[in-house]
């Protein structure tokens, strides 16, 4: 009990780090198919999202295109899932942030729970093999992402 | 939205052979992630009815209730179960009460045996003869 007491009830361990990366398929909202499979031998950052996420999902909105930007070149993809969202606000929320990296939505939350996501924003940090190798929970900084990121290039 | 709730309605009109009442039993022992001691077939979340509709179509692809529970502990962690499994350490949480009342019914009986077994012995003074009355009396009146 004494050891319950000092751990946060609310940060719950993802049983899925170091497990294969379940595969999902989307459309992009700009059409485009977004297939986890297809990315196989790239670092892959996927982060769930939504627009009424406030100031969690704003913050790290950037934080994301920073890092695709700096990154890509470097065999790293970003890719935004929205969930439990409206096709118009996530679309807004991408041109408000001028998000470039792919991104899509998770209409029925099948992606989210397959990754077992319980709010927003969470972040997986995907190696070239197809394996989970972290997970975020909460904003991104610049700092979490190149700690997280640099050990997987 | 509303496209997708009139699918959802069609879908569960046709949906014969999986009841709603399987469902929910399934629903009624996982947590909802985003509530605070719901479960997932009391909460109106929309991350909980985007979790009903994927069991209800586990169960509609065959999968049986424990493999529907399975496939979201796997990916949430027993945190998602509301009442722990009972195995191994969790045993402790359901053993340790009965366990802990067995002790408290233990202590009350063997208390309640000293408490009557004593106050049978007060119910029995020791005999007063002739002698004694007369000291009693002799005290008595020294008293006054």
């Amino acid at each position: 009990m004494a050891y319950g007491f000092r751990t946060d009830p609310r940060n719950i361990p993802s049983p899925l780090v170091g497990r294969p990366a379940a595969p999902f398929a989307l459309t992009a909202f700009d059409g485009a198919p977004v297939d986890l499979a297809a990315l196989r031998g790239k670092v892959v950052v996927l982060n769930f999202w939504a627009s009424w996420c406030n100031p969690a999902c704003y913050d790290e909105a950037p934080v994301l295109e920073r890092a695709w930007r700096t990154y890509r070149d470097r065999g790293v993809v970003v890719v935004g899932v929205d969930i439990q969202d409206t096709d118009e606000a996530g679309r807004k929320f991408i041109r408000d942030f001028g998000l470039t990296f792919p991104n899509a939505r998770d209409g029925r939350g099948k992606v989210s729970v397959d990754y077992g996501v319980y709010g927003v924003p969470e972040t997986f940090f995907v190696a070239r093999d197809g394996t989970i190798r972290a997970k975020h929970v909460g904003a991104l900084t610049d700092e979490v992402v190149r700690a997280k990121l640099e050990p997987l290039l | 939205m509303a496209l997708g709730m009139l699918l959802l309605v069609v879908s569960a009109a046709d949906a014969g052979h999986v009841s709603e009442q399987t469902v929910h039993d399934v629903a009624a022992e996982l947590r909802c992630v985003v509530c605070q001691n719901l479960s997932v077939a009391d909460s109106p979340s929309e991350m909980a009815s985007q979790m009903r509709a994927i069991m209800r179509e586990r169960l509609e692809a065959g999968e049986t209730p424990a493999q529907v529970r399975e496939y979201f502990v796997e990916r949430y962690g027993e945190w998602i179960l509301l009442a722990p499994r009972r195995t191994g350490f969790n045993l402790l949480v359901w053993g340790f009460p009965l366990a802990a009342m067995g002790v408290g019914f233990t202590v009350v009986a063997l208390l309640l045996r000293r408490w009557t077994r004593r106050r049978r012995g007060r119910a029995a003074p020791p005999p007063v003869d002739a002698a004694m009355s007369e000291r009693i009396r002799r005290e008595l009146e020294t008293e006054r």
